[in-house]
């Protein structure tokens, strides 16, 4: 079993983070960090860049977290990236940051956090940043 | 003096609240395609030129120069920030530009390109005052087979010169030159390339060439090529530069200027070669070369004005003897066809107004791109991450929509999706646009002006030869084409050629 967390580069994703090493700890399972990039845009702010990935692989490293990092580049659809990893790995939980949408933001540009809590399959823990 | 008191005159025309909104709207609208790559000045003037025909020339005209000058300040901002030029004339830019910013120095080499594209904008619209009327005055003494020598020349410059193979950029002028031969010959009425089809008979309208082509074209290219990884965005705070940047930055931007207008004012410039001299020459005269290549600020500085001061010089040519040598130049040639405006030596005369209000808004929408780009270049970047496929869901409803409106006959839609697969083919195997679109707009004006000649000799071949200008222009097309037979047979061909590569990809998306 493993710990799935959705990693972006911003307090969003640091949050998720730190909060899934926690749970990973707390469950003494391994943790998977996943970035997802969107291939239909030209420039992507959820994109992590190598050498972000390569800092987070390393304070995971000095942490003694069994961890592995993976960056998703295809599709265009967050959610549904992390909801396939997810399976794949049959994710034990799934570690989100959670960021505050208004209404109108939710319909002119839906919640990719709403969709994972109402689609995922294992429990889903929402986490923001402090 | 009197082109000054003409100036200040064309000043007074676009200095109303209406027309100062059109050169808002032409350089917000210019900049933000110019970001964009893949979606140039040109689409942008092609898409917007059914929608103008209910305006004015004048307002027409004034939103269109502000694309085009627009066009080239955002094509920087991606060449800095993504390594991914936004036109072919941005290419060399990213080179150091891109370094710079992964230097962090993203804000210093915007700032520069900003301010350096001001100044070159600003001296070359200067020069277009001084020079374009001198230009018209040799130009209204040329007779018929003087005028069709001078077109020659610029079909083989587009072709030839330009670009990265001659076979490929000669093979797509004549595709556009077929195009333009379409529909009823004006001396004898026969029809010609028609099938038999008579919506052909009155020629395939421009705007649908241009639409099908540049945005159909880009449409279906992208859509072939629709996955591809994301970019990261570096971050960027305000533009701004240090001392030792101005310093270095002054003379690189007065260089780049001094290449660039006159490369772009003859008949076969482009802002490709001059951009790439530029660099070359500050490469050679820097006093940092240890930087080049890592991110050294007269790299952008020197390239980023040739290029606006090659957009300038682009317009002498296109106004004093109605020749455009860049695609957007091109199609605001046809945007003023469309007006029933004649362009050629005769426009100055004709339509002074025209011609010094269109000056006048090149000097006000230079300003507004200053004050526009130096502040909110970073709000620009973020234009990268609009999701493809809603932009060329919007890009291809405008072209059939323009399309449509020209004659309002269906028939123009497919010919809009036959041109488009066109567009889409000659991409596919590297032909460049700009030859095809100058064929398809100059093509009436060479083949008039040729009869014209051969009426005059009563169909004897001597008559298109003229008198000296023609000789000249005739020996300058000999040359270009056989210079490299001769370059091949001295041994020495080659090293020419190196150069062109640089721009060969993003010429396919220009």
């Amino acid at each position: 079993m493993t710990v799935l967390v959705g990693y972006v580069p911003n307090s969003f994703g640091e949050a998720a983070l730190s909060a899934a090493v926690a749970e990973a700890a707390r469950r003494q399972e391994r943790l998977l960090v996943v970035n997802m990039s969107r291939d239909d845009v030209l420039a992507d702010a959820h994109r992590a860049a190598d050498d972000q990935l390569a800092r987070v692989r390393r304070d995971l490293g000095e942490l003694g977290v069994e961890a592995e990092v993976r960056r998703v580049e295809e599709g265009s659809d967050a959610a549904e990236a992390l909801l396939e990893v997810a399976t794949e790995v049959d994710a034990s939980v799934l570690v989100i940051g959670l960021r505050h949408r208004t209404p109108v933001g939710k319909l002119l540009l839906g919640s990719n956090a709403q969709r994972l809590l109402l689609e995922a399959s294992c429990p889903v823990l929402a986490v923001k940043p402090v | 003096m009197d082109n000054l008191n003409h100036l200040l005159q064309g000043f007074g025309d676009v200095l109303t609240p209406m027309n100062l909104l059109i050169a808002l709207t032409g350089v917000v609208v210019g900049t933000a395609v110019g970001v964009l790559p893949g979606i140039g000045p040109a689409m942008t003037v092609a898409l917007l030129l059914p929608i103008t025909y209910g305006l004015e020339p004048t307002t027409a005209l004034i939103l269109f120069a502000g694309i085009f000058y627009g066009g080239m300040y955002g094509g920087s901002t991606t060449s800095i920030l993504l390594n991914t030029p936004g036109e072919s004339a941005s290419v060399v830019t990213a080179i150091e530009g891109n370094k710079m910013a992964k230097g962090g120095r993203a804000a210093q080499a915007l700032a520069t390109a900003a301010i350096g594209s001001f100044i070159a904008g600003t001296i070359g619209t200067v020069l277009i005052v001084l020079v374009m009327p001198q230009i018209v005055k040799f130009a209204v003494t040329l007779g018929a087979p003087e005028y069709f020598a001078i077109i020659l020349v610029a079909f083989v410059g587009v072709s030839a010169v330009l670009g990265a193979s001659r076979i490929r950029g000669l093979a797509s002028l004549l595709i556009g030159l077929s195009i333009g031969v379409v529909g009823i010959d004006f001396v004898t009425g026969q029809q010609r390339l028609t099938f038999g089809i008579p919506q052909l008979a009155d020629g395939i309208d421009v705007v649908v060439v241009a639409v099908g082509l540049f945005a159909v074209g880009e449409g279906l290219w992208v859509a072939a090529h629709l996955r591809r990884k994301a970019g990261e965005v570096i971050p960027v705070g305000q533009p701004w530069m240090g001392r030792q940047d101005w310093k270095r930055s002054w003379p690189a931007w007065l260089r780049g200027t001094a290449f660039g207008f006159p490369f772009g004012a003859i008949p076969a410039g482009g802002a490709e070669i001059p951009t790439f001299l530029s660099y070359m020459t500050e490469k050679k005269l820097s006093k940092h070369p240890e930087e080049f290549g890592k991110g050294a600020i007269e790299g952008v500085a020197g390239p980023e004005a040739a290029n606006n001061a090659s957009a300038a010089g682009t317009l002498v040519p296109m106004l004093a003897l109605g020749l455009p040598t860049n695609a957007t130049a091109a199609i605001m040639l046809a945007a003023l066809q469309g007006y029933g405006i004649e362009p050629g030596p005769l426009l100055l005369t004709n339509e002074p107004k025209l011609v010094w209000a269109l000056i006048a808004s090149l000097f006000i929408g230079n300003t507004l791109l200053l004050v526009l780009n130096l502040p909110l270049a970073p709000t620009w970047a973020k234009l990268l991450r609009i999701p493809r496929p809603y932009l060329y869901a919007g890009i291809l409803f405008f072209a059939a929509m323009g399309a449509y409106a020209v004659n309002g006959s269906p028939f123009d839609l497919y010919l809009l999706l036959g041109l488009g697969v066109l567009g889409f083919v000659i991409r596919r195997f590297g032909l460049p646009v700009l030859p095809l679109i100058v064929g398809v707009i100059l093509e009436p004006l060479a083949e008039k002006k040729g009869r014209q000649s051969l009426q005059l000799s009563g169909g004897d071949l001597s008559g298109l030869l003229g008198g000296p200008v023609a000789w000249i222009a005739y020996a300058i097309v000999v040359a270009v084409l056989i210079w490299p037979l001769l370059a091949k047979l001295r041994g020495t061909s080659g090293g020419d050629d190196d150069h062109h590569h640089a721009g060969t990809k993003s010429e396919v998306a220009a």
